[in-house]
């Protein structure tokens, strides 16, 4: 069963000509077919977690340890770990000129199954899977974001976390910048994936709106660089109801 | 990435497009066109088609003290009923197709013994393609070529430039009424050749001439296409493709003049740069004369920098003398592969050299494709994909 455990991490980064540190102690537990949401307000931290554990190199892990399945995720590079199943969903994807999206697709599921699709298969399963995402099959020959809509990026990853069927997903607010609609069949996208009990999800929020299509197990307040509180699905209640303040006031930050 | 522009007819914007009673392109030079060396002034390096080269590294081709000391090995494949003649510079194809317009050209005029004149018979439809291998064995050379395509004829011509060489070398094409040709010229230099040449075409009545060039190696190469037009109904197409690794200059000045009405041109050059002090210049002039009424033009250049320390240059200029044109346009636009694009990929699981290569392949292949020699696209596919393995 594959198991993310991230234990005391630290991480920094360079903005400014000094060293900022960001993450200062953050210990969770992954497991395959769980579903955490990691709440918290602007800029405590959350999107420099999902970037750390995604190996972005702007990052500096200072302390502590992530492992998936006891094997050592600091110590791979990007692709290695995507490959190992770590799949984030990004908060901002990037527009990459000149590479279509079906091209992509395909390079990267060949990277990530260790062998290239059989074509015949392949355009089926992407089609269907472009079906399932309301997206028009034209974006196929899109180049990758490039000019796509904010709804229509996260369509994008969320097309790709279905076709490369990770270990761990990391969402990054994927349910930012979505109207009701985008919503509904983004969130039906993700639960296709997390009904089949394979993945350990990590659903990265600043709302709770989201957690009505998708119930996590378990919710945690991130404040401060680091989890400060940590329930199930009625702590998501709680701060619909009092939002973040007693957290950022209450010297989590500090 | 993209800045694209295109103009209604008459219209007028800053920057590059003009819409102009007379012409600055000329105006730009140092001197007019001419055939002898003497008309032009040494450069300095501060005249505007001077501007972006490093002259230091010209080894002397701009200040007359590089001399004529160096070999090169000539080969040309001609199929059958083309003839290919060594003649002397009173011969009348002789500069029919352009005259010099800078010192360098100038003075590869004046100082080649004999030139080369490439003819193939009006209707003539040849089925293989005339080659020419130029493999620079050291030292400066000068030369001059002439490929004189006959009415109705069709033939695919493919320069190829390899070796060492400090090069100054001027190719007039022909291009007769009604003929189509493809022109493929490859500068595959060592990385210490100096290559410097102006290729004039012009194009007959319904004539139609593509030029392909292909730049990746030399220390400096600076190609200079031309095109004039001799009729109506001419159709001209230039394409270029370059890879500058560090250190390199690679220049490619375009001039296309429409002086005669209902022609079409289409430019369309793109590079893509990596190391440091790669550098590349794309300057695209494009006049429609006061004449040149129902003229379609279009002309872009992209650029895909794909490490720090690349630097590119690129302007292009539209200069419009009749609002009665079919269309006129251009772009340019300089894009990089940056560090969230790599981790992007990478987060999919491609490796960074499978990444890097997906970005350039997808950047060229539309440009190679539109080559049209199957032998010459694949062989490019394959030069790209060695630039890109020597450096990352
Ligand atoms: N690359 C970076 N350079 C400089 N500062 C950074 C960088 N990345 C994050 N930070 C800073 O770290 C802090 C945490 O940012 P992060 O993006 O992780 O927050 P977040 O919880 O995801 O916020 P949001 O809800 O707005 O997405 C912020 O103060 C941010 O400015
Ligand atoms: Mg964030």
């Amino acid at each position: 069963m594959a198991t993310l455990e991230i234990r005391d991490l630290h991480v920094t980064v360079e903005a400014d000509n000094a060293t900022k540190e960001i993450l200062k102690g953050v210990d969770l537990t992954v497991k395959q077919g769980e579903t955490h949401a990691i709440m918290g307000p602007n800029g405590s931290g959350k999107s420099t977690l999902a970037y750390s554990l995604a190996g972005h190199p702007k990052y500096t892990i200072t302390s502590g340890s992530v492992t998936l399945d006891g094997e050592d995720v600091l110590e791979m590079e990007v692709d290695e770990r995507a490959r190992a199943g770590v799949f984030l969903a990004m908060q901002y994807p990037v527009e990459v000129p000149g590479v279509s999206v079906s091209n992509f697709l395909r390079t990267s599921a060949t990277a990530v199954r260790g062998e290239a699709p059989k074509l015949r298969t392949w355009v089926k399963e992407v089609k269907e899977a472009m079906e399932r995402l309301n997206m028009d099959p034209s974006f196929a020959e899109r180049n990758v974001n490039e000019g796509f809509s904010g709804g229509e990026k996260k369509r994008h990853e969320i097309l790709q976390l279905e076709l490369l069927k990770p270990k761990i997903a990391i969402l990054d607010e994927t349910d930012s910048g979505l109207d009701v609609d985008a919503l509904r069949i983004v969130s039906e996208g993700i639960n296709r994936v997390r009904e089949g009990g394979e993945v350990g999800t990590l659903l990265v929020t600043h709302y709770t709106r989201i957690l009505r299509y998708i119930k996590p197990d378990y919710v945690h307040v991130f404040a401060g660089g680091r989890i400060v509180e940590s329930g199930g699905a009625e702590l998501a209640d709680q701060l619909e109801a009092e939002g973040y303040d007693k957290y950022v006031k209450g010297g989590a930050t500090a | 990435m993209a800045e694209a522009q295109n103009l209604p007819v008459g219209s007028t914007t800053a920057g590059s497009v003009a819409v102009a009673a007379e012409s600055t392109v000329a105006t730009r030079m140092s001197a007019p066109p001419s055939f002898d060396v003497a008309d032009f002034p040494v450069p300095h390096g501060r005249e505007e088609e001077w501007r972006f080269t490093p002259l230091d590294r010209l080894k002397g081709l701009h200040d007359g003290t590089a001399k004529a000391d160096g070999a090169l090995k000539a080969e040309i494949d001609a199929p059958e009923g083309v003839t290919v003649e060594s003649v002397g510079r009173d011969d009348k194809r002789i500069g029919k197709a352009g005259t010099p317009v800078d010192r360098i050209a100038a003075q590869a005029f004046s100082s080649f013994e004999k030139a080369t004149v490439v003819s193939v018979p009006k209707e003539q439809v040849l089925d293989q393609p005339v080659r020419v291998t130029l493999h620079g064995e050291g030292g400066t050379t000068f030369g001059h070529t002439v490929f004189d395509i006959g009415a109705f004829a069709e033939a695919v011509i493919v320069i190829d430039h390899t070796g060492d060489a400090v090069r100054a070398a001027n190719v007039d094409f022909i291009v007769g009424d009604g003929a189509k040709v493809t022109v493929v010229s490859v500068q595959d230099w060592d990385d210490t050749a100096v290559h410097v040449s102006q290729h004039n075409a012009l194009v007959g009545r319904d004539a139609s001439f593509k030029s392909v060039v292909v730049t990746f190696g030399g220390d400096v190469v600076r190609i200079h296409p031309r095109v004039n037009y001799a009729g109506p109904g001419g159709e001209a197409e230039l394409l270029g493709l370059y890879f500058t690794d560090a250190g390199q200059h690679q220049e490619h000045r375009l001039l296309v003049d429409h002086n005669v009405p209902h022609c079409k041109s289409n430019v369309v050059y793109k590079g893509a740069l990596q190391g440091d002090d790669a550098h590349a210049v794309w300057i695209g002039d494009v006049l429609i004369e006061a004449a040149a009424e129902g003229t379609d033009t279009y002309e872009m250049n992209r650029n895909l920098v794909l490490t720090d320390g690349a630097r590119v240059d690129s302007v292009p200029n539209l200069e419009i003398e009749t609002g009665e044109i079919v269309g006129a346009g251009h772009a340019s636009a300089t894009g990089r592969f940056d560090d969230e694009q790599l981790f992007y990929l990478m987060a999919r699981g491609i490796p960074q050299v499978e990444a890097r290569r997906l970005v350039v392949r997808g950047f060229f292949a539309e440009l190679v494709q539109q080559i049209g020699v199957k032998d010459i696209e694949e062989r490019l596919i394959a030069k790209i994909e060695t630039e890109l393995e020597a450096t990352v």
